[in-house]
């Protein structure tokens, strides 16, 4: 499975996915898509790279331990939570943002925030878990 | 909020939880003097509630509220009156003391600031419990006070002794708490309020109420734990391990009358029956004389102090029993004197333990010349424990008296509990206040010289306070004494109190008895304890002791069931899970006879069917793989073409989903498989084989079967309706499936991503597992054995 051609595409392939994993997130309000199916490409992603690769090199490339991305990502959407008591309304109400943005209508909001959370909290776990499985009595 | 008046109890009750945070900090910059600092904070508590004595005196209630849960009923209620009032001037006033003290004491020590903020958390917890008016708030503060005297009796950590007594301490008061919510939950559905203050205005509902006997073992059975009431009163002499601030202000002067708080609260609406005046006397009676009787056998003076203890909250809970008024008053009267000289004698123990270095009777004495500000609190507050005049306990003793005297028809037992319990406790004030200063001068572990002025300023002004309370016994009386004895009555109450007996009574009489036969006692006592402590060990065996196997018993039992449960064989724990499944799918349609119908299959498209039968292939391929890897892929198979169906009815997300979780699942199981060193081919017997086959396929059928008669139940079009016509004017997304994700149902969305989390790092934690054993062990497990 480990081949040349394998190894030499694998890079390129994770960055490609990752990329799309991201289109896929930011999309998700209207099409296809959404936090949690973004989270999963993206550990396929790590995936290809780590069985490419190594775990070590998926590590460094993801800079933070994976499970602390993913407690990032449960305390982003939390925060997603909060901004509605400001206006005095019911907790989790969603608040939006929306305005020209070079010639096109771009909405910013809380859900979008809150489906980042998740997309960080999927990556994170099932990475961290792929990872851990991985690397052999390491660590 | 305001800061002063009514209102402002709130603030009182914040502040404790305030100081605990500043506490560290704070005994970090000034060491031993942040005492100082810190014991403004329970201070200015009592000099609020002092100021709303004239207001309660004058027969005023109030009640302030602050919703809290409202679906359930739980606010964050404050009821004053007459008792919540005293006593939250009790464990302020106290507490002001004991922190001062405890600035003394544990001078030096370097978690101080723990310490603080410990004590300054269980006095928060104690205002709530005392001034709480809806049931939940306060039996939140009640398991509060039991976290926080867990961790102050355990404070010592190092030390087995401490490590057994704080878990003895939660495992009883614990289980009594958690008996107590039980009876709130019974008050609340009897009395149809969960307010105290309601209820308590109720009358006789919950006398007439069918659930009365339940309710009255589950409050009785919270209290007893709580008050160390025999046969639970054993975890209280064990809480002597606790730094001695903590035995004088939790284990005798506040915490432990938290449950005679609770029988005084709810006497108007549960009390005068039967069942309350046989059961509270014999249980209470019971603890008087064991608690006399073991104390007299006690030479150490904290464990004889705590022993009193045991017998005074047994005095108590007698004396409430009776539910007549004068021994109401005469109970009302003792506790306020018992929190003032036994809080200050267990401070004088903890002096002498400090100065001398042991607070063994037998081994101090003559200690009057060097410690005299200790020896004149000591002999003040023993005074008043001893019940002479001109003492608060003088007074006491005779109200206490006169009501025993006259309760109905068990009036010469309690009385003669009572007066056999008096003249032992005389005779213990006397040996602990005598023993150590008197006499010829003892050669002690440490040089004995007076405590500085942290170590003496609570004792000394405890024991004036009972003799000026009992001075100014007319005032007391209709300030503190009567508001809290109209309270705990139920009525109005406005007798007045006075110093000097009126006229000769049966009371006096019993007085006189006591003083007389106490000193006798007191003369030989030594002889009396190698009597008891004779007798004791003839007998053999205690609650204590009792405890301990019941507790070993508890880990037996556990870890029988466990090695049963629990064998290691993940073959047995998968088929015992996936049997459980099949018999959930296929119990509910055997017994409702809900079989489903299987009309759905005739209009599948012959593309649709090439999906189905290409999944069916998948799991032909799993089965006779030829290894695990084989098998795994082909898993894989199936998984795909359950995706291409999603897709084909129409659900892109879904069919996303699946995709991506059929490719990670397969990754993953792969990767598990190179972990747990399993041979590359299946080695199972024929019969293993026939059986896991049965299990695999009923569950999936039984799956199958649910969810056909799930869809070929009605449609109800109500809420897709709904997120169709919403989901784009309101949430301003199109596609429903994340817009119900992200916004309609989020909150679920929350609980799911931290359910994913919590896998997550169980997984990781599990895998690790391994990898550690070849480490080192970790420090706390060096640090206990250093320990032990």
């Amino acid at each position: 499975m480990n081949t040349v051609i394998f190894r030499t595409i694998a890079p390129y392939l994770s960055a490609l996915m990752m990329v799309f994993s991201i289109f896929v997130l930011l999309r998700g309000h209207n099409e296809p898509g959404g936090g949690f199916i973004g989270g999963l490409i993206a550990v396929s992603a790590f995936a290809i790279y780590g069985i490419a690769c190594g775990v070590a090199a998926v590590r460094r490339s993801m800079v933070v331990h994976p499970m602390s991305l993913a407690g990032i990502g449960l305390f982003i959407a939390v925060l997603s939570v909060l901004p509605s008591y400001l206006f005095g309304q019911p907790p989790m109400t969603s608040q939006w943002l929306i305005f020209d943005f070079l010639g096109s209508e771009l909405k910013l909001s809380t859900p979008l925030v809150f489906d980042i959370g998740v997309y960080l909290v999927v990556v994170g776990a099932i990475t961290s878990i792929a990872l851990s499985l991985e690397e052999r009595d390491v660590d | 909020m305001p800061f002063s008046g009514v209102e402002a109890t709130f603030w009182a009750m914040l502040a404790p939880f305030v100081a605990a945070v500043l506490a560290p900090m704070l005994t970090q910059k000034l060491k031993h003097n942040a005492a100082w600092v810190l014991a403004a904070v329970p201070a200015l508590i009592f000099v609020h509630f002092l100021s709303l004595v004239s207001s309660v005196a004058a027969g005023q209630t109030h009640t302030l509220g602050l919703e809290w849960v409202p679906t359930y009923g739980v606010t964050f209620s404050i009821y004053l009156d007459g008792l919540s009032t005293l006593f939250a001037l009790l464990i302020s006033g106290i507490g002001a003391f004991v922190v001062l003290y405890a600035g003394g004491y544990l001078k030096g020590h370097p978690q101080q600031g723990r310490f603080f903020s410990f004590l300054f958390l269980f006095m928060g917890s104690m205002l709530g419990v005392v001034l709480a008016d809806n049931l939940i708030t306060l039996f939140i503060f009640w398991e509060l006070t039991s976290i926080t005297s867990f961790l102050l009796i355990g404070f010592d950590n190092l030390r087995t002794a401490s490590r057994r007594s704080a878990v003895q301490a939660l495992v009883v008061t614990g289980s009594g708490g958690m008996a107590l919510l039980a009876g709130f939950l019974l008050i609340g559905m009897a009395g149809g309020s969960m307010e105290m203050s309601e209820i308590l205005a109720s009358g006789d509902v919950l006398r007439d109420s069918g659930l009365y006997g339940a309710i009255f073992i589950l409050v009785c059975l919270g209290a007893f734990t709580k008050s160390a009431q025999f046969p639970f009163h054993f975890w209280l002499p064990n809480a002597m391990e606790a730094p001695t601030p903590v035995s004088a202000y939790l284990h005798s002067a506040t915490m432990v009358k938290a449950g005679v708080y609770l029988l005084m609260r709810l006497n108007p609406v549960l009390g005068d029956t039967a069942l309350w005046t046989t059961v509270l006397p014999i249980f209470g009676g019971l603890t008087l004389l064991a608690g006399v009787i073991i104390g007299i056998r006690q030479t150490d003076l904290k464990l004889m102090l705590a022993y009193t203890t045991v017998a005074s909250l047994g005095l108590l809970v007698m004396l409430t029993g009776a539910s007549n008024t004068v021994a109401i008053k005469g109970a009302v009267l003792y506790l306020v004197a018992h929190s003032l000289f036994k809080g200050s004698l267990f401070m004088m123990a903890g002096t002498i333990d400090h100065e001398a270095g042991t607070r063994d009777i037998t081994k101090l004495g003559g200690l009057r010349n060097a410690m005299p500000i200790t020896f004149a609190a000591a002999v003040l507050a023993a005074l008043s424990m001893a019940g002479l005049p001109p003492f608060l306990g003088f007074i006491a003793k005779e109200i206490l008296y006169d009501g025993a005297y006259g309760t109905v028809g068990s009036g010469y037992l309690i009385s003669l509990a009572a007066l056999c319990g008096n003249i032992l406790m005389f005779a213990l004030a006397a040996a602990v206040a005598l023993k150590p200063f008197m006499g010829e001068k003892v050669e002690t572990p440490k040089h004995a010289h007076e405590g500085p002025i942290l170590l003496w300023a609570g004792p000394i002004t405890l024991a004036v306070s009972g003799l000026l309370l009992g001075l100014f016994a007319a005032h007391a009386g209709y300030f503190f004494i009567n508001p809290m004895v109209s309270a705990v009555d139920g009525g109005t109450y406005g007798k007045e109190l006075y110093l000097i007996p009126k006229h000769l009574n049966m009371a006096l009489l019993m007085s006189v008895l006591t003083i007389a036969l106490g000193i006798f006692a007191y003369l030989r006592i030594d002889t009396l304890r190698e009597l008891v402590g004779r007798a004791l060990t003839a007998i053999g065996w205690g609650p204590d002791r009792g405890f301990d196997q019941l507790m070993d018993g508890l880990v037996i039992t556990s870890d029988k069931f466990i090695r049963t449960v629990q064998t290691g064989s993940m073959v047995t724990y998968m088929r015992a899970c996936f049997i459980a499944v099949a018999l959930m799918l296929f119990v509910p349609m055997m017994t409702t006879g809900n079989w489903p119908t299987f009309e759905g299959f005739q209009n599948l498209t012959f593309y649709e069917w090439a999906f189905v039968i290409l999944a069916v292939i998948g799991l032909y391929a799993v089965i006779t793989a030829k290894n695990r890897v084989t098998g795994i892929v082909s898993l894989g198979i199936t998984g795909f073409s359950v995706a291409v169906i999603y897709t084909l009815f129409g659900a892109p997300d879904l069919s996303l989903t699946q995709f991506m979780v059929e490719t990670l699942s397969v990754v993953i199981l792969a990767l598990v498989m190179t972990r747990l060193d399993l041979k590359p081919k299946d080695v199972r017997s024929k019969e293993d084989r026939v059986i896991d086959g049965v299990i695999a396929g009923s569950v999936g059928l039984g799956f199958a079967m649910l969810l056909m008669s799930v869809v070929s139940l009605p449609f109800d079009a109500t809420l897709p309706e709904f997120f169709t016509q919403f989901s784009y004017s309101i949430a301003h997304g199109r596609n429903l499936v994340n817009v119900i994700l992200v916004d309609f149902r989020g909150f679920d969305t929350i609980g799911e991503i931290a359910v994913v989390m919590v896998a997550g790092l169980a997984v990781l934690a599990l895998i690790r597992v391994r990898a550690k054993k070849a480490q080192p062990k970790p420090e706390v497990e060096v640090m206990k054995e250093v320990a032990e």
